[in-house]
């Protein structure tokens, strides 16, 4: 069965920040090799590239038959969506473990998983 | 005949229902092909007796009725042309050796990703086979919102496949804590007048101290609930609250402290030292004449270091001023921040009556009350209060002081009166 794994970043300290330059090298490479080993891990699939910062976003609603651009991510800042990926698992247990290795999760941000869907 | 089918019932309808759940792999299926055998047995067995081995008798029944009722589904959804729902096993069912599978369950049903309100329903409904309306009065929610709350549970279990199975050992440690503190909560719930709920929880404790014999927490949480259930009787006499050191011994139960006992021994046996074993054992202290109250303070001190918690601190504050006086205490009680806690207040409150500061153990005792909604806390707060008023005018003081506090407050009555000067 397929999981959707969403990545909120929350206070996780993105590279080129002060707070990333605060964090020691060895704890920096530790970071950049958890997310290699996800990306080797059976079963983990990265459908999209990673996400540009929130900062950068814009979003689009459409009212009355006219499109409504805005800048910035539709929930605030903190609670933007950093990135995705799905997990091929027999159950919620072996993804909790999966998603329990990736940084983002240790560092202020965490992920949410949600059972992919079949619609049509 | 009733009241054996009732117990009957009782210690069957989990394993029945665990076991189908394991066959079937759906829990409405489950405890719909559970309540169909049940019904069956009520009335076959009031004329036919209760067979050797009910639980055999039960889950044929059951697994019967299911497999029917699947095949009926299959063929009908055969000729809508949709697929059929997976059948696991179609073996012929093997009367007397099901596995038990009531472990499964209990962990399934306490799943982290599962609310803990929801923990608690599914818990009690699936393997306590308590009914949804029973659940509901429990805790005092209306019909509709259990019975919303637990299909809710039941189907994200199956959206998101929250596994059936004993989990594999590198996730065992928390979700066995899981598990005891949904349990704990239960008691806890029963703890405050609802009778049900506690034997419930005690019921659920044994069946786990059964199934996991191994785990010292196990047998601690079972230990420390079959203390503090002892001394139900006598916590309360005419419907107002007894503190622990005004009971009437003769109205513990003494075979369940002994039964709390040799849990403990068991969880002491297997090298526990946790949470739940060090909370038994302060248990277990607190039903012994005299108490060692030196001894409590040590273990709430331990307690405290592992779980950092300001309660924790706050009772081993109460041993501590029962061992080194007042005084002591209430420095303790003092460091703590805890402000909306009603029995921090109370705790004070009471502190300084035994030091004599009558008009702070007022102002104490009048937080607490603010604080605290339940009727007999209520109650037992407005008699001391009343009792400080006469404390105030007569120079006897409080009424019925035990020789601990006589000797407290003589030391400290005179501490008091140099503040007043």
């Amino acid at each position: 069965m397929q999981y959707v794994c969403l990545i909120y970043h929350g206070t996780t300290p993105l590279p080129g920040s002060d707070e990333w330059n605060a964090l020691s090298d060895t704890e920096q490479k530790q970071i950049y090799d958890d997310w290699g080993a996800l990306n080797q891990t059976p079963g983990v699939v990265t459908p999209v590239p990673p996400l540009g910062l929130p900062e950068n976003a814009t979003t689009v609603r459409v009212q009355g038959g006219k499109t409504l651009t805005t800048d910035g991510p539709f929930v605030g800042m903190k609670e933007a969506i950093g990135g995705l990926f799905v997990v091929e698992a027999d159950d919620l247990d072996a993804v909790i473990e999966v998603a329990a290795r990736v940084p983002t999760a240790r560092l202020g941000g965490a992920i949410e998983i949600r059972p992919a869907e079949t619609y049509w | 005949m009733v009241a054996a089918l009732d117990r009957v019932f009782r210690e069957e309808w989990g394993g029945v229902v665990a076991s189908l759940i394991g066959f079937l792999g759906d829990f409405d299926l489950a405890e719909e092909a559970a309540q169909e055998a049940f019904a069956v047995a009520a009335e076959r067995w009031t004329y036919d007796g209760i067979p050797s081995n009910p639980r055999a008798w039960l889950m044929t029944t059951a697994r019967n009725r299911a497999t029917d009722r699947i095949r009926r589904d299959r063929s009908l959804a055969a000729k809508c042309g949709l697929l059929a729902a997976d059948l696991r096993a179609e073996a012929p069912v093997e009367a007397s050796t099901f596995p038990d599978e009531r472990l499964q369950l209990i962990f399934t049903c306490c799943h982290p990703a599962l609310a803990i309100e929801s923990q608690v329903a599914l818990t009690l409904r699936t393997l306590g086979g308590l009914t949804t309306d029973e659940i509901a009065r429990a805790f005092l929610v209306p019909e509709p919102t259990m019975a919303q709350r637990l299909v809710r549970a039941k189907r994200k279990i199956k959206a998101a496949r929250i596994p059936f199975r004993v989990p594999p050992p590198q996730l065992l440690g928390e979700r066995v804590d899981a598990v005891l503190a949904v349990v704990y909560l239960i008691f806890n719930e029963g703890y405050s007048g609802r009778d049900e709920l506690a034997a419930e929880a005690i019921w659920l404790g044994r069946a786990l101290a059964q199934l996991l014999p191994g785990d010292p927490e196990v047998h601690g949480l079972l230990a420390m609930m079959l203390f503090h259930d002892a001394r139900r009787g006598a916590r309360f006499a005419d419907g107002e609250l007894v503190l622990l050191g005004d009971q009437d011994p003769s109205r513990w139960d003494s075979e369940q402290i002994a039964l709390g006992r040799a849990q403990l021994s068991d969880a002491l046996g297997l090298g526990g030292r946790g949470p739940y074993v060090l909370q038994a054992a302060i248990a277990s202290l607190h039903a012994e004449i005299p108490c060692d109250w030196d001894q409590i303070a040590a273990l709430y001190g331990e307690l405290g270091r592992l779980t950092a918690s300001p309660i924790v601190e706050l009772n081993r504050a109460i041993a501590v001023a029962e061992a080194q006086g007042a005084e002591v205490g209430l420095r303790i009680v003092d460091q703590l921040g805890l402000r909306d806690f009603r029995y921090l207040h109370s705790t004070r409150a009471e502190l300084l009556r035994r030091l004599g500061r009558i008009e702070e153990a007022r102002d104490a005792y009048l937080q607490a009350r603010d604080l605290t909604d339940d009727g007999a806390e209520r109650r037992f707060l407005d008699r001391r209060l009343t009792e400080l008023a006469a404390a105030d005018t007569s120079p006897g003081g409080p009424s019925r002081p035990t020789a601990t506090l006589r000797r407290d407050r003589d030391r400290s009555g005179r501490a008091a009166r140099q503040e007043q000067r």
